[in-house]
This record gives C-alpha cells, sequence and structure tokens, in this order.
C-alpha cells in the first residue's frame, strides 16, 4: 500500500478532478481523502469513551439510549396570552421544553409604550413590559416540570428576576425552577449586538447573576455561550468554536475572581452553536469543542469536578443559511444540518422552519421542523450507537485541526488580554465581517453555491403563507402597559428602584434588588433606564 | 476622475442588530468607488435624517431586518422632506414582502433589495441611478 503522499501523487493524480475549489463553507480547504496517518493521536487522549474525559465522544456515558436530545422549539410573537398558546400547543406536540423570544424592545430594554419601540412591539417576539406580561406568558405552564430557555441578553436579569418572582407567585421553590438564560453579553458586541452598557459593567451584571444562581437557583444555566449568533453574522466555523470558548474563558476568570469555586459554577454553564451546511466540519466542529472545553477547565482553571469540565450544549440550525427562495428547499437543509448536531452529540436542537427567512412561522411550518427531529430520533437509527463517526479518518482530521486553529486563536485573544480587551478592541468583529465578505464574494463568484439562489433559480417561486402580525397587537400593549403604569402603588416602586441604583454603585449583587424592583411591578425599560444612568450606553463603533 | 465622487449613508434604522448585509454593502460600495458613511446599528429616522443633511450624501441604503420597515422607512423619507433634502436618493434591503416593497416605492423609496440581492447589483443601481444633489 501506498503512503497518502505517495498516493495523492500518482493514483488521484491519473485520475481526473473536476474544475472546483474543495473547501468547506467556510473555506476550510479539504483533502480528498484521509487516512490514518492524518489523525495520529491515541484513543485514550484524544478521544476516550463517551462520558469519559476529554469527552470528545459524548459527554454522557449512553447519550442517545440513555436519553434523546431535549427538542425545544423556540417561539414568541404578539401578546404574552398568543405566545402562551403557542407554548401550550408545542407541548402537546411532543416538545419537551420551551424556549421564548422575546420581541425587540425587551430585548434592548425598552417598554412596549417607549417611542423607540415603535413599530417593534411584538414583531420578533412577544412583549414583556412587566410582571403581569410573564404572568399571562406561562400561564397553566408548571414551572417545576418544565425547563424554559430564554433568549435574551441585555435585558436577561430583568427577564431572569420576572420568571423568579412567576415561581414564586405558583408556589414553586427556586431550587426546583430550571432552565437556561442566553445572558452571553461578550457575544452582543462581538456578533448580536443588543446591548445597554458598555462591555465592561455589562460584564458585571453577568457574573452576578452567575454567582445569584449558584447560590440561590441551582438549576439554573445562568449563562448560554453562544457561538450561534458569532456563525450567523458570517464567521467560520472555526471562528465560532474560538471567539465562543474565549467568551466561556472569560466569564468562568471573572466568577473566579469574585471568589467562587469553579465547581461550584462551572457545571451550569452551556453552551449554544449553530447547525450550518457543511455537514462533516459542523460534526467535527461539535466534538472538538467539547475537547478543548475539557482541557481548558482542567488544565486552566484547575475544575476537579468531571461536570465543570462537560461541554453540554444546545445547538440550532443555521438561520442565515435558509433562502427566500425555494423556500420549501430549507425543510431538506434543515434536516441535514440537524443530523450533523445529533451526530455531533448536542443535548438540545432547535429546528429552524422553512419561512423564516420570510417571517416568524407559521404553526404548520414549526410542526414540520419539530418532526423533523422526531423523524431523526425515532426513524433513522442514528440514535443507536454513540458517535457513529467517531473513528473515521475524515472526522477525526478534521476535528484535530478545527480544534488546532480553534486555539490559536484562543492564544492570540490570551495575548491581548483576554475577551473583554478584544471585543474593546473590535478585533472578532473585524474578523467576522472579513469573514462574511470572504463568502459574499465567494458566491457572487459563483465559488460557493446557494441552491435556487446562485445556481437552479426560477423565475416564478411558490408563494408560501407566512404569519402575519397584526399592527393592532402594539396598540393593545402600549394601552395595557400605559393603564398598568397610572394604577400601581408608586412609593414601594420608587423605593425598590433606588434599591437596584444603590446596587449598581455598591457592587452589591443586583440579582435580589431587582427581583424585589419585579416584585413592585417595575419594568423592564425602568431598570434598564437604571443601567443607562449608572453605567452608560453603548454605541455601535460602525466598523466595516 | 474630475467627477465628485457620490457619498452614500449606509444607515441601520432600529433596534435589531442584523448588520452582516449593511456591513457588505458597505464595503461593496466602497469597493465600488463611492465614498461611504456607515451610522452604525440602533439609529432612529431622526439620526438618519440628520446624518444625511449633515454628511451632505446623495443616497441612503437603508437596511432593515426586524420587520418594522413598514414604519421605519416611511419615517426616514418624511423626516428628509421636512429637511428640504427629499431629493436624496433612499433604497433599501432586507426581508421585505413583495407587497410591503410596492407599497414602499409608492411611499418614496427608490428601490428595494430583498435576499439574494448581489453587492455587484446594488453597486451597479447606484452608479445608474443616483445622481449628484445640486
Amino acid at each position: 500500500m501506498s503512503s497518502k503522499k505517495a498516493w495523492l501523487e500518482t493514483t488521484y493524480k491519473q485520475a481526473s478532478e473536476r474544475p472546483a475549489r474543495f473547501s468547506t463553507v467556510s473555506d476550510m480547504e479539504i483533502d480528498p481523502l484521509y487516512t490514518p496517518e492524518d489523525a495520529p493521536g491515541s484513543y485514550g487522549e484524544a478521544l476516550a469513551n463517551p462520558g469519559e474525559y476529554p469527552y470528545t465522544r459524548g459527554v454522557y456515558g449512553s447519550m442517545y439510549r440513555g436519553r434523546l436530545w431535549t427538542m425545544r422549539q423556540f417561539a414568541g410573537f404578539g401578546l404574552a396570552e398568543d405566545t402562551n398558546a403557542r407554548f401550550h400547543y408545542l407541548l402537546k406536540q411532543g416538545q419537551d421544553g420551551l424556549s421564548t423570544a422575546f420581541d425587540m424592545p425587551t430585548l434592548m430594554g425598552y417598554d412596549a409604550d417607549h417611542e423607540r419601540a415603535l413599530g417593534e412591539v411584538g414583531r420578533e417576539g412577544v412583549s414583556v413590559t412587566s410582571i403581569h406580561d410573564m404572568m399571562r406568558l406561562f400561564d397553566k405552564i408548571p414551572l417545576d416540570k418544565v425547563t424554559t430557555s430564554m433568549t435574551v441578553n441585555c435585558s436577561a436579569s430583568i427577564l431572569l428576576a420576572m420568571y423568579l418572582v412567576v415561581a414564586e407567585r405558583n408556589g414553586v421553590p427556586w431550587d426546583r425552577v430550571g432552565g437556561t438564560i442566553q445572558n452571553d453579553m461578550l457575544k452582543e458586541y462581538i456578533a448580536q449586538k443588543e446591548w445597554i452598557c458598555p462591555p465592561s459593567p455589562a460584564l458585571r451584571i453577568v457574573t452576578d447573576m452567575i454567582e445569584f444562581c449558584a447560590k440561590k437557583v441551582p438549576r439554573w444555566h445562568a449563562v448560554s455561550i453562544s457561538g450561534y449568533h458569532i456563525r450567523e453574522a458570517g464567521s467560520t466555523a472555526v471562528q465560532e468554536l474560538a471567539f465562543t470558548i474565549a467568551d466561556g474563558l472569560c466569564y468562568v476568570e471573572e466568577a473566579v475572581k469574585r471568589g467562587l469555586d469553579v465547581d461550584a459554577f462551572a457545571q451550569r454553564l452551556s453552551f449554544f452553536w449553530n447547525l450550518h451546511n457543511d455537514f462533516l466540519e459542523e460534526v467535527a466542529k461539535l466534538r472538538a469543542g467539547r475537547r478543548m472545553w475539557a482541557r481548558l477547565m482542567k488544565e486552566r482553571f484547575g475544575a476537579k469536578s468531571p461536570r465543570s469540565m462537560m461541554l453540554r450544549t444546545h445547538a440550532q440550525t443555521a438561520g442565515a443559511s435558509l433562502t427566500a427562495q425555494q423556500p420549501i428547499n430549507n425543510v431538506v437543509r434543515v434536516a441535514i444540518q440537524a443530523l450533523a448536531g445529533v451526530l455531533g452529540g448536542v443535548q438540545s436542537l432547535h429546528t429552524n422552519s422553512m419561512d423564516e427567512t420570510l417571517a416568524l412561522p407559521t404553526e404548520q411550518a414549526v410542526t414540520v421542523a419539530l418532526r423533523t427531529q422526531q423523524i431523526i430520533a425515532e426513524e433513522t437509527g442514528v440514535t443507536n450507537t454513540i458517535d457513529p463517526l467517531g473513528g473515521s479518518y475524515a472526522i477525526e482530521a478534521l476535528t484535530d485541526r478545527i480544534e488546532a486553529e480553534a486555539m490559536e486563536y484562543v492564544r492570540k485573544i490570551d495575548e491581548m488580554g483576554g475577551m473583554l480587551k478584544a471585543v474593546e478592541t473590535g478585533y472578532p468583529q473585524r474578523e467576522i465581517a472579513e469573514a462574511a465578505f470572504h463568502y459574499q464574494r465567494q458566491l457572487e463568484k459563483g465559488e460557493k453555491t446557494i441552491v435556487g439562489v446562485n445556481r437552479y433559480s426560477v423565475p416564478e417561486e411558490i408563494p408560501i403563507d407566512t404569519l402575519k402580525i397584526d399592527p393592532a397587537i402594539e396598540e393593545r400593549q402600549v394601552h395595557r402597559v400605559r393603564k398598568m403604569k397610572r394604577d400601581r402603588e408608586s412609593a414601594s416602586l420608587k423605593e425598590a428602584l433606588a434599591r437596584v441604583s444603590a446596587a449598581c454603585r455598591s457592587g452589591e449583587n443586583l440579582m435580589e434588588p431587582i427581583c424585589e424592583a419585579v416584585r413592585c411591578e417595575a419594568t423592564v425599560g425602568e431598570i434598564c433606564d437604571i443601567f443607562r444612568a449608572e453605567f452608560g450606553v453603548y454605541t455601535d463603533p460602525g466598523w466595516i | 476622475m474630475d467627477e465628485k465622487r457620490l457619498r452614500i449613508l449606509v444607515a441601520k434604522p432600529g433596534l435589531d442588530g442584523h448588520d452582516r448585509g449593511a456591513k457588505i454593502i458597505a464595503r461593496a460600495l466602497r469597493d465600488g468607488g463611492f465614498e461611504v458613511i456607515y451610522t452604525g446599528l440602533h439609529q432612529t429616522p431622526e439620526m438618519i435624517a440628520e446624518a444625511a443633511v449633515q454628511e451632505d450624501v446623495d443616497a441612503i441604503g437603508l437596511s432593515v431586518l426586524s420587520g418594522a420597515h413598514m414604519t421605519l422607512f416611511p419615517e426616514v423619507i418624511r423626516l428628509l422632506k421636512e429637511r428640504g433634502a427629499d431629493d436624496i436618493a433612499v433604497f433599501g434591503g432586507g426581508i421585505i414582502p413583495d407587497e410591503d416593497a410596492a407599497k414602499l416605492k409608492r411611499a418614496g423609496v427608490r428601490e428595494i433589495f430583498t435576499p439574494g440581492a448581489s453587492t455587484e447589483d446594488i453597486v451597479k443601481w447606484v452608479g445608474e441611478n443616483v445622481s449628484p444633489r445640486e
């Protein structure tokens, strides 16, 4: 038998090759063949069995033979009662966890009646201004049984406080409440761009929440360290992995600086990956991420508990990969992306609906997306064996390479003084913009294909029905919020808000004062106004 | 080239943070030979109209992906009119359904680009449809 090098120079060279650039969607060049020469690590050190350090093959001993992943569809639109109805529908369809999408005003810390909320109330998610909305949103949902994920960042502290107050009012003690709040502010400056204050105070609020949850809400994941948005903003797979891990390292460092034992909180850090079109690259990324995190937690922070080293993750298929053209094709993309997630060993999964480039999904489109997961789980047989692609020369070589290239970025960010510093100078932001532009150029030159867009396009599209948000929703919510503000008791509210301001200044953990303000009917906007006043407002440097 | 280079304001109104498209367009327009000013995210229509007048631009490219385009685009047009600057060409892009695009054009938006439009098309459109302000 020939060596790989000799084979490439003889047998392969003599065979024909299409005139194409053989590279991943991230433009990582791929060899025609991978052999045992490409993945020389020892099994025990590089892979090990599932449930064993460094968890390359999966964090749990029995993976999907023990328990399938959590099927968790992100939902939210209109008024709280509209989304509550969707939640009940999804639970009835066999979904096992909730995931809440808030509208832009809620996400950016404005009340529905603020002038900046005009035209945006209930449009991209559900509108939540006060505890009353949160009570309606989770009406008749058993908070001790269902876990909830909330995608919210700069106003996360307030939404978590509201959720806890809802639990309290329903007689569910905080230590029985489980779920996740995204609360990953570093990636906001890097990619998703929802912020209020500058990075440094934002990081302080995140750390307050990690500390508070570790002590008071032990089943809650206080941060979901998210690569999803980094990828959506146009990063490569390696950048997604690298910047997200570097964000995670920054949160761990901050919490350790507070005096928390790493093993007291790290087990409640979870991750959130994007699942893009390049199948093998995505599987390799998920495996590389687990190994990197395990090694860094052990070597850098001296974590002792295996749970602190396990990278547990939610994943979502790539919204940016879906096309407005020939939208039914998106069903196929989502299925393949979701399969990559399952073969990559994720713990929880959201599959996008085919109509999401056009609008929020219809109930029918959401059902197809959920069914896609159920088909993978129960028809394809891929859950019978753990990490079935492990040991593939190509997968192992890609896993090694993605880890090595991501570690290169992590070292560069270390040299800059860590992710907070890197974000303040715009380093990851620029790297992503560069990658996004590179990909766009490749598309326009025809080096990369999007079926139905730059190839196989048709002049006439088959229209699909999309969800329309009734503009009257905004009016109703604004009216409701104004009435609530007129009717509430103002003395206790004032006092509670003053306590939040004082905590901003003194450095006292903000969570208890925020919970108290929420109980006194303080709104998202009012508490965020305190952040604006105490910590200042961040404006986009507008790096191109 | 003795002809004055066209000045384009690329603006991102609304609260959403989807700036991938706006940044790519800004860069492509710059590479296409125009002077480009990018406002950054989270601009109000007032901030955009003000910046357009202050910077003396010939055109404004608006990018919205939050679904709030029917509120934000006409407001920018109205504010330009108020400032006597309605000869600034306004074009836009984002997730904009055809029926909305038609309404926006009637309201004075010169062109709407939807997903799948290439940067080349947009650069070409600007070159052919935007002229320097008097």
